[in-house]
């Protein structure tokens, strides 16, 4: 007998009893549109972040320098010191303050996160300038109260006026802003647009402890980041004498862990909804059993008619994978339902992800083979003369 | 065409046996048509399940056109049974899920037919037996006598040269009885080797040779002379 006949047959069977396959296939069905959700959403969560850190560029090392209880200390000056030296994979260097900022003009007022840097921290993030300029070296070392601002900051308290050359208020302090970043990441609150820039020197005071405890760094390229790194933490261990008083670490390597762990997660979680495909294995695998049982007359018709064990065989196979591969095309459906309503109640980003597709079409089908396999062979073995006497 | 050789089929051992066919020997030639006579425990559905392929003898040689099939395999026995033998059984054993065509067809599907040659076949089969107007019916729409034809229709329709009748006249009453019988004798003069299977006498006498089996035995085998035609005694109710 052909494949085809026998998925005929197999279709026609499960049509036959609608209840029972619908049943049969419950836990397929749950199963797969578990998995499908979980893999979508976590998708989702792990495109969020990759796409957060891809736009610091991933040729930037950050060095947080924690120090230890002694007299040693690494200044900004010894870190610049550094990258001088090592100019063939250091290309730039800032120091990075972050300081939440009050800022006021007239009678607006916000609250902004400020960023101490230095004149490279443009060069470094690549901004672009929409008016005016951005910081100078000697702005910093003189620390004159000048600031840069973010496109959002600029809409928010100049509302279309031109903010270059305006004084305002920074935690109270009064700061002329000297340029305006051009619009980054779509220019909302709490984005790359929503921040005010101003030398290091002058973040530091505003800060507790009135130390730079990080720093930006560029490697020269991406290829010679690693290098970079390897030249700091050399640098720093003969400072400290230990790896515990500094952290450097590189974007990439970041947002790898961050993939990793996210992939991790989706495993975990993929896994427990696995557990209820297993269940959904085994249902079937009972149902089959008894349909068996049910049909033994019709075995032994068949038998005598003269089909083969494996023409048995694969008849009861077929129409186990047919009925998980059924539930598996279900499963899928309600589980692209599922999580396209879950993203947007949830106001999460959904990635479909065809593999998990596959994975899912191909596990259920498996499932159905290998669960079936045995009622499958049960039937097959049985005697005709036996399964005639079968009422 | 069919040669039992010393044919045993023992069930338990020790003190337990039964043997429900005790060293028989039968020979039929191509084109006979022959009933097996007995009561039932006398051996000879188990006669007929072994003609019919489908059971093998403990002990002792079938000889089916000039093989022996007392040695195959399933799977073998499988194939001779769908090329080689029809079977009519008495409670017609169509499978309820499949409508009359695909019931037919059920035979060629696993004799590797095209779909073309499936569709002749049945049709071929089904016009024969008449009742290709209700091929799309399902067998629950069917009186007893037009399952028995479908049924007797499934026997043919992979052209075998020998047919196995058992009972097939148990479940129907004396009216479609009779025609099942004629359709019986159409296919031997037609050269079909029939092999029929009945515990009645006067189904019995409808074919030209009569094997009587008592207790595994061959007890009588006489050539039926005065042919006469079919009488039902006691068609109704009769034990497989």
């Amino acid at each position: 007998m052909s494949i085809k006949q026998a998925f005929r047959m197999a279709f026609k069977s499960l049509n036959s009893s609608k209840l029972r396959s619908f049943l049969t296939m419950l836990g397929i069905i749950i199963g797969v549109s578990a998995v499908i959700m979980i893999v979508s959403l976590v998708g989702g969560m792990s495109k969020d972040i990759t796409d957060q850190f891809e736009g610091m560029g991933t040729n930037l090392v950050n060095v947080m320098v924690m120090g230890r209880n002694s007299n040693r200390s690494f200044e900004p000056e010894d870190m610049q010191t550094l990258a001088d030296e090592n100019s063939d994979s250091i290309a730039a260097v800032t120091p990075s303050v972050n300081v939440s900022l009050t800022a006021k003009y007239g009678t607006e007022n916000m609250s902004t996160s400020g960023i101490g840097v230095n004149e490279y921290y443009q060069q470094i993030r690549n901004y672009e300038m929409n008016k005016g300029r951005f910081l100078e070296y000697v702005d910093v070392e003189r620390r004159q109260q000048v600031c840069v601002i973010g496109s959002y900051v600029a809409e928010e308290l100049f509302a279309g006026a031109d903010p270059i050359g305006k004084t305002m208020k920074l935690n109270g302090e009064t700061y002329t802003v000297v340029g305006v970043l051009a619009e980054k990441s779509g220019a909302g609150e709490g984005s790359d647009d929503d921040v005010v820039i101003l030398p290091y020197t002058l973040a530091m005071r505003m800060g507790r402890n009135g130390r730079v405890s990080s720093y930006t760094v560029q490697a020269a390229s991406a290829d010679t980041t690693e290098q970079a790194i390897a030249v700091i933490e050399n640098a720093l261990y003969q400072t400290f004498g230990s790896d515990n008083a500094y952290n450097v670490f590189n974007q990439a390597a970041m947002v790898e862990q961050l993939n990793e762990m996210t992939n991790t997660m989706s495993l975990v979680l993929g896994g427990i909804a696995a557990i209820s495909l297993l269940v959904g294995g085994i249902g079937i695998m009972n149902i089959m059993l008894v349909s068996v049982t049910e049909r033994t007359k019709e075995i032994g018709i068949r038998k005598s008619l003269g089909a083969r064990r494996k023409d048995i065989m694969s008849q009861f196979i077929i129409e186990a994978a047919t009925t998980s591969a059924t539930g598996g095309v279900v499963g899928i459906l309600l589980g692209f339902l599922g999580s396209f309503a879950l993203g947007r109640a949830l106001d999460m980003t959904v990635v479909y992800s065809m593999s998990a597709v596959l994975l899912a079409f191909g596990v259920s089908t498996g499932i159905g083979m290998i669960f079936g396999y045995f009622p499958a062979n049960k039937a097959a073995k049985l005697h005709p003369i036996q399964a005639l006497r079968q009422e | 065409m069919i040669k039992l050789q010393d044919v045993y089929k023992i069930y338990g051992n020790g003190e337990n046996e039964v043997r429900a066919l005790n060293g028989i020997n039968l020979e039929i030639d191509k084109g006979e048509f022959v009933a097996i006579v007995g009561q039932s425990g006398s051996g000879k559905s188990t006669c007929m399940n072994m003609i019919g392929c489908l059971d093998v003898p403990s002990k002792g040689h079938y000889f089916l056109q000039g093989t022996d099939v007392s040695t195959m395999s399933e799977d073998q026995l499988a194939s001779i049974r769908n090329k080689t033998l029809g079977f009519i059984f008495q409670q017609y054993n169509l499978i309820s899920k499949l409508n009359v065509f695909e019931n037919v067809e059920l035979p060629l599907l696993y004799g590797g037919y095209t779909a073309a040659e499936r569709y002749r076949m049945v049709q071929e089969a089904l016009t024969k037996v008449g009742i290709w107007h209700r091929k799309d019916a399902m067998p629950n729409q069917l009186s007893g006598g037009q399952q028995q034809r479908v049924s007797i229709a499934r026997a043919l329709a992979a052209r075998p040269p020998v047919i196995l009748a058992d009972e097939p006249t148990g479940a129907l009453d004396s009216k479609t009885g009779l025609e099942v019988m004629a359709f019986l004798k159409e296919l031997h003069a037609e050269g079909k080797t029939i092999v029929l299977i009945t515990h009645d006498n006067a189904i019995a006498h409808n074919a030209k040779r009569i094997v009587k089996i008592a207790d595994g035995n061959i007890v009588e085998d006489l050539p039926n002379i005065n042919n006469q035609p079919f009488v039902a005694s006691e068609a109704k109710g009769g034990v497989a």
